[in-house]
């Protein structure tokens, strides 16, 4: 059987394609508006704290904690079938973005993964560009 | 109480019996019969429809439709929100009755999500489509997983137990064993050891994404119904007792600015349906809350406001919401809910069906002299983006 592997997005794709060209130096990007600065998470081209379109890009510090987590143990999907179990997570960014994402390096997740948890990211590589994963700090 | 609005009513209604079509019968076909048979129950006909509401047969849903059912409607809606779109429809009927531009209103549901085998739970990358899409789907979060963060998150703010979640599976269970199409969706689903439930059933079984077991996640059926809604004076004519639309309430919640995903978008759609209809929670004698999992009903009673954020785990304990308790009320889901009667994708509108079979007096976990119940659909997923819709329904 094929070696399936973990669904890739688009890098291309208009909105989120600054984000993605940032992993390929390992760069964890969000936007934030110069006119209100309300940080903008996931990247769109327009400010929904004010009626401004200037969003710039800044560069989190990579620490954040687990808002919340679960462990999956049953999935359908024939890559993360091959995973189970394995821990999915929305992180909060020191910065302020929550990301989803998983937490990985641990050897039992049902004791060692709680809300709360400091993590920072790490990235697993594809091709030029990555994807960010969490590590408990 | 104060006045109330009695602008539409539901007059007919029907539940489509079998949960697996065996790959036999469409979507199409099941809204069709649905149709029909709702209509039937109102002691109407297809050309007393002026308005149709369906959220889905592809793109140009509503011509699809109105060809289909061979109608000619001049108010056609086709909002989908996912599984709340029921909700939102019988707004939109009323408010359009309400307006004098329809008259009968038919809303309709098919779905063949167990025939067609569709992973909706463990497919592994949530539902698909929306913006965020392309920074998410890399986690594999499943749509139970989605859910289960909410329920860690509760558990994490405010000491919930998986014993308190079960309380809402048992619950569910014990209305379901009384409602013999329940009992046979479940036979027809092959569900193992068909019987009431214990708390000790609950937590005991299978985890499927922690914390949520087995027994807190809804089943995935085929089937589908109609519900009929009409002007007053329509009403006052038909075959059944008019079960009034007094209040409706919608709402939508994403994780922006990171949101609290231990509240819904219920927190904003319960005050503006219960304000309309001018009554609180604590007069529902019927709870009609979508329960995907167990977490969604928990989130939703807090938010609804039956009890305070953060208390629902207590609130639920000792069976408090078997519909024999009536003193202690509310009675949860007396069809057997997503959890053990019927859930192919879309619930929300079975929350109408049954509320109204309650106020009717026809349910087969019967709270003897019901006149108020709230039917609530959540949408989407709860730990990320949903919709939330608040039906208030009172008999006369």
């Amino acid at each position: 059987m094929a070696e399936s592997t973990r669904p890739l997005p688009n890098f291309e794709e208009s909105d989120t394609a600054p984000f993605w060209e940032g992993t390929t130096d390992r760069r964890l990007r969000f936007q934030r508006c110069s006119d209100c600065d309300t940080v903008i998470f996931h990247p769109r081209r327009h400010c929904v704290g004010c009626l401004g379109c200037d969003l710039t890009w800044h560069d989190a510090s990579g620490r954040g904690t687990v808002y919340s987590y679960s462990i999956v143990r049953q999935s359908y999907h024939p890559f993360f079938r091959q995973h189970v179990p394995y821990v999915v997570a929305w992180v909060d960014l020191d910065e302020g973005p929550r990301l989803l994402s998983n937490v990985v390096g641990i050897e039992d997740p049902s004791s060692q993964v709680h809300c709360g948890m400091p993590v920072r990211v790490e990235w697993e590589p594809h091709g030029d560009h990555a994807i960010p994963l969490f590590r408990p700090l | 109480m104060s006045i109330q609005q009695r602008d539409a009513a539901i007059v007919g209604i029907h539940e489509f019996p079998s949960r697996d079509v065996e790959g036999e019968l469409s979507p199409l076909h099941i809204k069709a019969e649905s149709a029909s048979k709702a209509l039937a129950d109102a002691g109407l006909t297809w050309s007393d429809v002026d308005g149709i509401y369906d959220a889905g047969e592809g793109g140009a849903s509503g011509l699809t439709i109105a060809e289909y059912f061979g109608l000619s409607p001049t108010v056609i809606d086709t909002t989908n929100v996912g599984g709340s779109s029921y909700q939102f429809h019988a707004a939109h009927a009323r408010r359009a009755i309400a307006a004098g531009k329809a008259r009968v209103a038919l809303l309709t549901y098919g779905s063949t999500a167990h025939s067609s085998v569709s992973r909706i739970g463990t497919g592994g990358r949530g539902m698909g489509g929306y913006p965020a899409d392309n920074l998410e789907s890399f986690a594999g979060l499943t749509l139970i997983a989605n859910y289960a963060m909410c329920a860690h998150r509760h558990m994490f703010e405010f000491g919930t137990t998986s014993e308190q979640l079960a309380e809402i599976s048992v619950a569910t269970r014990c209305h379901a064993m009384r409602n013999p199409e329940a009992v046979r969706a479940m036979e027809d689903l092959e569900f193992l050891d068909i019987r009431e439930t214990t708390i000790d059933d609950v937590v005991n079984s299978r985890m499927i994404a922690d914390p949520l077991h087995l027994l807190e996640c809804c089943m995935i059926s085929d089937g589908g119904g109609a519900v009929v809604i009409a002007a007053p004076e329509v009403a006052r004519d038909c075959r059944r007792k008019p079960v009034w639309i007094l209040g409706t309430g919608e709402a939508t919640k994403y994780p922006l600015g990171g949101a609290d995903i231990t509240s819904s978008a219920a927190v904003q759609s319960g005050p503006i349906g219960f304000g309309e209809a001018g009554v609180s929670a604590d007069e529902m004698d019927i709870a009609m809350i979508y329960d995907s999992f167990s977490i969604t009903v928990l989130t939703i009673l807090e938010d609804l406001g039956f009890c305070p954020k953060g208390e629902g785990g207590r609130w639920v304990e000792g069976g408090r919401l078997r519909f024999d308790r009536p003193s202690e009320g509310p009675a949860l889901n007396t069809d057997g809910g997503g959890l053990s009667s019927n859930h192919p994708g879309m619930r929300g509108i079975f929350l109408l069906i049954e509320a109204a079979r309650q106020l009717r007096g026809e349910s087969t976990a019967q709270v003897e002299g019901a006149k108020l119940a709230v039917a609530h659909g959540n949408g989407g997923m709860l730990g990320s983006r949903h919709s939330a819709g608040t039906v208030i329904l009172g008999a006369d």
